[in-house]
Formats: structure tokens, C-alpha cells, sequence
């Protein structure tokens, strides 16, 4: 969203650009107002993100357990090498590592499907586009609860159809759950932004391939793919941040039990069951890193097509 | 458009069908163990074996849940509030106005929204005990405005492109301020964008667990969602499988009505700030 090359209707055009020590009066007058009206949102956000981040690296250096206040001590970063070389560690980031991929990827396939319906459907549009909207916007632990009943043995649907399994119990038919409750929820926010993606391909490219012979498939790959390829990225960055970061699913469903847990729900349990100040910040502060690297791979990706860069410059 | 062939027509009715069951089914789901008896719990079947109300007077009578029921509304009113507020204010300046720092904002807000929420838990949690903020409404507020604002000066700039600025200038012709501008003539015109935003801010407060459960510790402060979770059965042997189904169709209502009244809106919400070509 870089908006500095949009040219100020309402104000003096001939304000010199910045760097020349002269600014006009409206100019400078502009600025004021400019920096008023961020400043609320600016130190809302530095004060409840920023300060917070810069003083969890500060307790991630030193041994605090709220249990034992009188052993605090700083200890360098020796509270990394014990998460580091903890085999919890590198098992919750394996989980959360499977359940983002797995449900990102199908998410966007099934995404594509549900934007294709929501495009094309002949009738019924308004319909299937409120009721598709109901998953995305029904509270996370409300659809958890309902996927943990569907799954429990003698009671659920699903575990009925299923000769009354209890997938919950186990490893891997949890994580599988968990997969489905995370698909089930963010499809349609996916499928949204895809849409958004494809009403932009013009309709008339379509036809021209289609006159030419093109079939269905080689024009959704030749055409209508690399066209919303900035849209793919956005949503794919979005979903998989977003996704990485996963708790509620997980906490209901199974409160981590069996090797299920997330790195967030490895995070809250050291805080909130170890009362472990230092070693939940470190984990914290991980976690910040993996986000930073999965954001930096994607922007380097994403190219020009970063969200942010493209918009404005209409 | 070619005409539609019988054949096409049974295609997109199923394919219709498949989506509206799909979206809908865990609902359905929710709803049907929230009216079934104890005994019927029992009873896989999506109908209930025995009806009851049971559930929804039991949860509707109780303060263990309307006393969270309140705080959801409270918290998400409050926090949406200020965030809009905030925000309009942010978005106008980026769309709008030049000043230094504005790429720095953008990045900052776009860094907030990707930010890994459990890596604030534990410095907040430690901050929010310092200030005695911890359980109480200022102590979820705080960090749901936080979080709302990026959003919201996402979708706001967007919106605040749409608008015909030649209406400013006349005002200003006319001698008002640059602030008189905003607040007589824009902002009416922003109205619809402000209520988008507020739309999603909500339902992103509605929504949050990871925090309430976080800040809270009694039912003083507890939203909704966090609160399901120590709900009791009938007796320390029953799971609470009705009170908590019903509990979790009480939060989705809203949701529900919300997506039926604003459901063109919420897409423009959702899709204004992510996909611009």
C-alpha cells in the first residue's frame, strides 16, 4: 500500500518534494495532520507489539519461573540451547510444520473449487455464497466443539460412520482431525480472496482461448493461473501465517494430548502449566522467527507482487 | 449467456448442494446436540431421540455463561469501537495525505497482522499482572484494538480510494479545515467502509480464544468462547455435551445474522485490502 505517489487532490500540488528544506505552509500543515492522525493507531500498536516483543527477548535471557520468583536469574541464552536441543521443541514444530502444509494445500485447491462454484454457479449465487460464508465467520472453538462430538466414540455421527472410532485418541487420526476442523474453517476466506483473483481475468481472454480450441484445463493452467498468480500468493501468505500459528482447533480437539500439540500450544502450556517465564518467551521468540522466515520466503516470492507494493498505484 | 442445458443445470444444483451441506452440516450438527436430552446425547443420530430446552434455560439462567455472553459484547463493542475510530483516523491520513513514514506504518501494520499471537502471551501476561490489568475488560480491549487496527487500516485505505475527493476540495473552497473536511464531508461518505471494518473487527474479537483464555482467570472478565470450557454436566460424572453445544449456537447466532444482513459487504471487507491487480 504505498500510497506516496498519489497525488494529493486537495492539497497544494506544487508542495516540493520532501528533502528540500523550504515546505510551504499547507505542506507542512498536511504533515501535522498526517502524523495526528496516525500517531493514536502508531502507539497503540508500538506499545501493546513492539515494547512487548523487545521485553519478551529480555525474559527469554533469563531463568523465571513464577513458581520459584527467588531463582531469577539472567542466564544468557541458555534457555534457547534447552528448547533447542528439546526433542517437545522439534515435535511441536513437526505437528504444526504437517498441519499447516496439509491444510494450506488442500485449502487452496478446495478454495479454487469453492471460487469456481461462487463464480459460475447459475442459480442459487446468493445462496451458496452467504451459507459458504457461515464456516469462516462461526467462532473457532464453537466448530471445534462440534468436530470433537462428531468424533466421540457412541455419540458422534462421524465416529458412527466410522465403526465408532475415536480418532482423537490417536496420533495420527488426530492430526487428521484436526486437518479436517482447520479445512472446514478457513475454505471459504481462501475461496474469497481466489475469487477476488479471478473476477479480474477477463472474460473475453476465455472465450478467445476457447475459439482457438483451448480446453477447460489449458485455460484454467494457461490463463486464468498465471493471471492470479499475485491473488494465489496473497491468500497462500495469509493461510499459512495464519495456519502456523494454530491453537484453538487444537486445544479443543485435543488439548495437545498424543503428540498433537502445536508450537502455541507448546508456548501456553510452559506459561500457563509450568508458570515458566523464560522458557515460554524463548519459545515465543522462536516462533516470532519461523513466522519471520515464512514471510521473508514468500516476499522474496511474491517479487513486486507483495501485498502493499501494487496497491494505490492505480 | 448460452442457453442452459439440462445437463448443466443438474451439475451446478449438486455441486451447489455439496457446498451448502458441507458448509452447513457441523452446524446442523451443533444445533441438534443443543436440543437433545442427557440421554439423548447418547444417540448418534442428527435428530434428537428426546427434545429439550433444557439446555438453552440451563445456560441461559446460569451465570457461568451469561456473565461471559456479556463480556463478549461488551469487549468486542468496546474494542471495535476504538479500533474503527483509530483507524478511519490512520486511513485517512495513508490514503490521503503526504507525510514522511508512511511505508513504515503500512509495513508496521502488515507485520502486526502476520504476527504469531502467542508470542505476545507471555510478555503481555507478565505486563498485563504488573499493571493490574490482567482479568480485567481494559486487559482483552487493549490487545483486541491492537489487533483490529491493522485490519482495519487495511480495508479503510482501500475504501477511502473509492471515495470522490473532489467533494473535499469543495469544502475546503468553501473554507473548511482539512479536519472540518473529514469529519462533515468524508466521513458520512465513508459510513459504509467504517461499517465493513467494524463488521470484520468484531467478529475478530467474537472470535479470539488464545488471549481470552490467556488474560482471564475468573468469570469477571472470561468472553464466551473461553468460558464453554468450564461448563459442568448435571453431575461430576456427565459431560456437559448440551450446555456447551448450546453455548456454542448462542455465539454463532450473531454470526449468522451478521453474514445473512452484510454478507456482500463482509466479501468487499475481506477481499479490499488483500487483492488489488
Amino acid at each position: 500500500m504505498s500510497t506516496t505517489e498519489t497525488v494529493t487532490a486537495g492539497a497544494p500540488a506544487e508542495a516540493p518534494p520532501k528533502g528540500k528544506p523550504q515546505l510551504s505552509e499547507g505542506a507542512r500543515a498536511e504533515r501535522r495532520l498526517g502524523f495526528m492522525l496516525i500517531a493514536p493507531a502508531v502507539i497503540v500498536m508500538i506499545a501493546v507489539t513492539a515494547y512487548p516483543v523487545v521485553y519478551a527477548i529480555y525474559l527469554s535471557l533469563e531463568r523465571y519461573n513464577l513458581a520459584l520468583p527467588q531463582a531469577k536469574k539472567f542466564i544468557g541464552f541458555a534457555n534457547y540451547g534447552a528448547v533447542l536441543s528439546s526433542p517437545y521443541w522439534w515435535h511441536a514444530l513437526y505437528v504444526t510444520v504437517v498441519i499447516t502444509v496439509f491444510s494450506v494445500a488442500i485449502t487452496l485447491v478446495l478454495g479454487f473449487l469453492l471460487a469456481f462454484v461462487l463464480h459460475r454457479t447459475i442459480f442459487g449465487r446468493g445462496l451458496v455464497r452467504t451459507t459458504s460464508l457461515i464456516p469462516y465467520g462461526i467462532v473457532t472453538v464453537a466448530a471445534a466443539y462440534s468436530w470433537q462430538y462428531a468424533w466421540t466414540p457412541g455419540q458422534g455421527y462421524l465416529s458412527s460412520i466410522f465403526n465408532n472410532s475415536a480418532p482423537l485418541t490417536n496420533q495420527f487420526q488426530a492430526i487428521v482431525v484436526i486437518i479436517i476442523a482447520e479445512i472446514w474453517k478457513t475454505t471459504p476466506f481462501m475461496a474469497l480472496l481466489l475469487l477476488a483473483g479471478l473476477s479480474l481475468v477477463p472474460e473475453d481472454l476465455q472465450k478467445a482461448a476457447k475459439v482457438d480450441g483451448a480446453t477447460g484445463w489449458q485455460r484454467f493452467t494457461k490463463i486464468t493461473l498465471p493471471l492470479m498468480k499475485p491473488a494465489i500468493l496473497v491468500a497462500l501468505l495469509f493461510r499459512t501465517l495464519d495456519s502456523f500459528r494454530i491453537f484453538d482447533n487444537i486445544y479443543i480437539l485435543t488439548l495437545g494430548a498424543n503428540g498433537t500439540g502445536s508450537v502455541s500450544i507448546l508456548g501456553y502450556d510452559n506459561l500457563f502449566n509450568a508458570l515458566n517465564l523464560g522458557i515460554g518467551s524463548t519459545i515465543s521468540i522462536l516462533i516470532f522467527i519461523c513466522v519471520a522466515i515464512i514471510a521473508f520466503l514468500f516476499i522474496k516470492g511474491f517479487g513486486t507482487a507483495a501485498p502493499g507494493t501494487d496497491i494505490g498505484k492505480r | 449467456m448460452a442457453a442452459i442445458t439440462p445437463r448443466q443445470r443438474t451439475g451446478w444444483a449438486t455441486a451447489n448442494f455439496v457446498v451448502i451441506a458441507l458448509a452447513l452440516i457441523p452446524v446442523l450438527w451443533l444445533v441438534s446436540l443443543s436440543f437433545k436430552t442427557p440421554t439423548a446425547v447418547l444417540d448418534p443420530s442428527f435428530i434428537p431421540a428426546q427434545w429439550t430446552w433444557g439446555n438453552y434455560s440451563g445456560i441461559l439462567t446460569s451465570s457461568q455463561f451469561i456473565r461471559p455472553l456479556a463480556n463478549s459484547i461488551g469487549i468486542g463493542i468496546i474494542s471495535t469501537v476504538i479500533a474503527v475510530v483509530l483507524a478511519s483516523m490512520a486511513a485517512y491520513a495513508v490514503a490521503r495525505l503526504r507525510f514522511p513514514g508512511k511505508g513504515l506504518l503500512i509495513g508496521m501494520s502488515l507485520l502486526i497482522a502476520m504476527f504469531p499471537l502467542i508470542a505476545l502471551v507471555t510478555p503481555l501476561f507478565t505486563i498485563e499482572r504488573a499493571l493490574g490489568l490482567f482479568n480485567t475488560w481494559p486487559g482483552l480491549i487493549i490487545p483486541y484494538v491492537t489487533f483490529g487496527l491493522p485490519l482495519g487500516i487495511y480495508t479503510l485505505s482501500a475504501f477511502f480510494r473509492e471515495i470522490p475527493w473532489e467533494l473535499e476540495k469543495a469544502a475546503k473552497v468553501d473554507g473548511a479545515s482539512p479536519f472540518q473536511a473529514f469529519v462533515k464531508v468524508i466521513a458520512p461518505l465513508a459510513a459504509p467502509g467504517m461499517v465493513t471494518t467494524g463488521i470484520l473487527v468484531f467478529l475478530a474479537c467474537w472470535n479470539d480464544f488464545l488471549l481470552a483464555i490467556s488474560f482471564t482467570s475468573t468469570i469477571s472478565a472470561r468472553t464466551a468462547p473461553a468460558a464453554m470450557q468450564y461448563f459442568s454436566g448435571g453431575s461430576v460424572f456427565t459431560i456437559p455435551t448440551g450446555p456447551i453445544a448450546a453455548a456454542a449456537v448462542v455465539i454463532t447466532i450473531p454470526i449468522v445474522i451478521f453474514v445473512l444482513f452484510f454478507q456482500r459487504r463482509i466479501v468487499a471487507g475481506l477481499t479490499s485490502g488483500a487483492v488489488k491487480g
